[in-house]
């Protein structure tokens, strides 16, 4: 059996919230070690340009910006290591957490595992996901240039992919199953008059269409008002239908809202567990962006700090 | 890139990928995708673990895109594991590295 290492501060997460919390932790001297997860830098390693992250007046891109967090982190110490926390047991100190076979424990931990684009949940969508669906077009866009593409939402992540899908694709038709986007007044007059974009109304994806080796060949879409399905061809389909905070690990062991977010206290990071902090999107639906991730890191952190000194 | 792995492009791929006497794991990437940087140096340490056993090299599909439509790649990074060339695993998106060593076992 494996050996568990005990740290201070366990911190899951390594977008803005995570990193920052790593940056206040180790500052600390509570040597913090940060697991990464899939996707080390978080969603903005996703993005292109960052425009409104203060500090940065002539913008910076998102891995740019997190590839600086984690220097700034390791600079004063915090370890951070590229793996997934796959299992954790908080229901006695000291709190565990594995990666895999390791084992660690921790007297307070940072959850900081933000959240992912939410998909639609189709059996058709799991399977041709990578072959032609998508919920990234700052990454995948570049592979349909001259194609069409169908883009499903109407909130501004969805404005932003079908802008930044004009670019590349011949036609972008964007799916919405309401009669009006729920987009700020500027991304959706931008949509609404692009020559590229056209916009079908109450309609949604009943079933994609194709198979890995063709790749997505098209989809079956449904007229929400009068009932009827069409087959409309595509090339891509990328799905903008807003985010799923990553608590899945967490069901049942820490206390989460009817949207699965984690619930902590008002005006402070602390969950239903003491000595269990979250920070970052993974605990806030409202505002979603780096600089309140990262100031609610910050906030974790300090957080975490406070308790450790009370045990 | 790490010294181990290889450019692969459109004019070599079949000589080094297709013929090639071992198990080749093929890195589709390119300049503006964050999480092909992610991915870059588990790539480069791996080349170096399964040095004798294994090749590994990338493909800029910015500059290789008939390889990259040959092999239907949509999104990137796209981990394609070749043995006596056909493709026999892939990964799509950043995984740690547990995950692609885990594949890659699974290729020998």
């Amino acid at each position: 059996m494996n050996e568990t290492m005990k740290r201070k501060v366990i911190i899951i997460g390594s977008g803005p919230a995570g990193l920052t919390a790593a940056i206040y932790a180790a500052r600390g001297n509570l040597n913090p070690i940060v697991f990464e997860g899939n996707q080390p830098g978080g969603q903005l390693t996703i993005t292109t340009e960052v425009e409104n992250y203060p500090g940065f007046p002539k913008g910076i891109t998102g891995p740019e910006l997190m590839d600086l967090f984690r220097e700034q982190a390791q600079r004063f110490g915090a370890e951070t290591v590229f793996k997934n926390v796959t299992k954790v047991d908080f229901s006695k100190r000291p709190y565990k957490v594995w990666v895999g076979d390791e084992e660690y424990s921790s007297d307070a931990i940072i959850i900081a595992t933000g959240a992912t684009a939410r998909l639609l949940g189709l059996e058709s969508e799991k399977e041709l996901f990578g072959y032609g669906i998508s919920a990234c077009a700052t990454c995948d866009g570049f592979f349909y240039k001259d194609k069409k593409v169908l883009v499903v939402g109407g909130g501004d992540s969805a404005m932003e992919e079908a802008l930044f899908l004009t670019k590349f694709a011949s036609e972008v038709r964007v799916v919405h199953r309401r009669d009006e986007f729920r987009a700020s007044q500027i991304m959706r007059e931008r949509v609404l008059n692009h020559p590229k974009i056209k916009v079908h109304w109450n309609t949604v994806v009943e079933e994609f269409l194709g198979s890995k080796e063709s790749g997505l060949t098209g989809a079956i879409l449904k007229d929400t008002k009068t009932g009827t399905t069409r087959e409309e061809s595509c090339d891509g389909t990328f799905i903008a239908i807003g985010h799923t905070p990553n608590t899945s690990i967490f069901e049942d062991i820490i206390e989460l809202d009817d949207n699965k977010y984690i619930v902590t206290n008002p005006g402070s990071t602390q969950t239903n567990l003491p000595g269990v902090f979250a920070s970052g999107d993974v605990q806030d639906h409202k505002y979603r962006q780096a600089v309140t991730a990262a100031g609610s890191g910050c906030s974790a952190a300090l957080d975490a700090e406070h308790y450790l000194e009370t045990l | 890139m790490g010294e181990n792995v290889i450019e692969f492009t459109d004019q070599n791929f079949e000589s080094e990928v297709l013929h090639a006497d071992k198990p080749v794991v093929v890195d589709f990437w390119a300049e503006w995708c964050g999480p092909c940087k992610v991915i870059a140096p588990v790539i480069d340490e791996l080349s170096e673990e399964y040095l004798d056993k294994v090749k590994f090299g990338k493909v800029n599909v910015d500059f290789n895109q008939q390889t990259a439509m040959k092999y239907g790649i949509r999104s990137i990074p796209s981990l394609l594991f070749f043995n006596n060339g056909s493709v026999v695993n892939q990964i799509i998106g950043s995984v740690p590295k547990d995950n692609i060593e885990k594949i890659l076992k699974e290729t020998l």
